[in-house]
């Protein structure tokens, strides 16, 4: 089992993750420039936190040309399991490979806190550790995490059973609370909050430890 | 070949809430220009485009603007190709 970790120029939180499953957890780990196309021996890739290519244009606008992503996407339709944190949700939406798109803050506030998460985790299998309904502490770090869909699309996420993460007080303004989401198999999962930085017990909660910890069932 | 010059106007989408749009039109206030009752942010592009024809250069700005310079989950574009202003290399 070995984890890929993703790193553009602009990346900040791509130590963290490795930290988070290498250090805390003893997931096996290597970073995956971004010019790097090659993607062999990996279980799982990690696009993390962070301001890729400067967040130009609009967060993860520039990222989603990346080589290393072209790469990505052909793992995730494969069936292999794809992680978008943060900045790494919004290139999973700009990819394709997530629906929507994440906006600014409804306050024009940068957050940086903890929120609780209501976790529904149907077929994500990033979630299987946690149960229905039950209420995680990750923290938030984002100036432009307010997810929009249409309506409609919302609705058909929401019956689908995608909407794996809600917020338990909505902070940005997202549409119907979305923290995280899904894709239709499962195999993908992006959210705004960081599980890595809540994976070591001297610096806050454990609650994102089952999540990486998923990885080594 | 000849060069074409071309703005790809950005804007939100209506349905989509402009915070910072929002917050200008309060600071309008402040500064004493009262009545704003709608201010939108957008972006202006500005490109300059190398194609042998003018069709050939609407079409590669359509797909610019659409897969690159606006998201359309969230945003309009227009583009306005400069009438006249095709001038050669």
């Amino acid at each position: 089992m070995t984890l890929g970790v993703v790193v553009f120029p602009g990346s900040n939180c791509d130590r963290d993750v490795r930290w988070a499953a290498e250090g805390c957890l003893g997931i096996p780990t290597r970073f995956l420039w971004h010019e790097e196309r090659d993607l062999s021996g990996l279980e799982a890739v990690v696009i993390p936190g962070g301001f890729s290519y400067g967040d130009y244009l609009r967060c993860g606008a520039i990222a989603r040309f990346a080589p290393v992503l072209q790469e990505v996407v052909a793992f995730a339709e494969r069936g292999g399991r794809v992680l978008g944190i943060c900045n790494g949700f919004q290139v999973l939406t700009e990819l394709g490979l997530l629906p929507g798109a994440l906006t600014r803050n409804h306050n024009l506030h940068f957050l940086c806190e903890p929120t609780d998460l209501v976790v529904q985790p149907g077929r994500c299998s990033w979630l299987q550790g946690y149960g229905a309904g039950e209420v995680v502490t990750f923290p938030i770090a984002h100036g432009e995490g307010r997810y929009q869909a249409q309506a409609e699309q919302l609705r058909q996420l929401d019956d689908n059973g995608q909407v794996v993460l809600r917020y338990r007080r909505n902070p940005n303004g997202s549409v119907g609370d979305v923290a995280g989401l899904s894709n239709a198999a499962g195999n993908v999962l992006g959210l705004m909050p960081h599980p890595e930085r809540a994976c070591d017990a001297a610096t806050g909660g454990i609650d994102g430890q089952r999540l990486l910890a998923s990885l080594l069932g | 070949m000849p060069l074409f010059s071309a703005r790809v106007l950005v804007s939100l989408r209506p349905s989509v809430l402009d915070p910072a749009g929002e917050a200008t039109r309060a600071a309008a206030a402040r500064l004493g220009v009262d009545g704003v009752s709608r201010l939108r942010i957008g972006k202006a592009v500005d490109v300059e485009l190398e194609a042998p024809d003018a069709a050939t250069a609407r079409q590669q700005l359509e797909l610019l603007s659409d897969r690159l310079l606006a998201n359309p989950v969230i945003e309009n574009w227009t583009l306005e190709l400069r009438d006249g202003a095709a001038a050669e290399a």
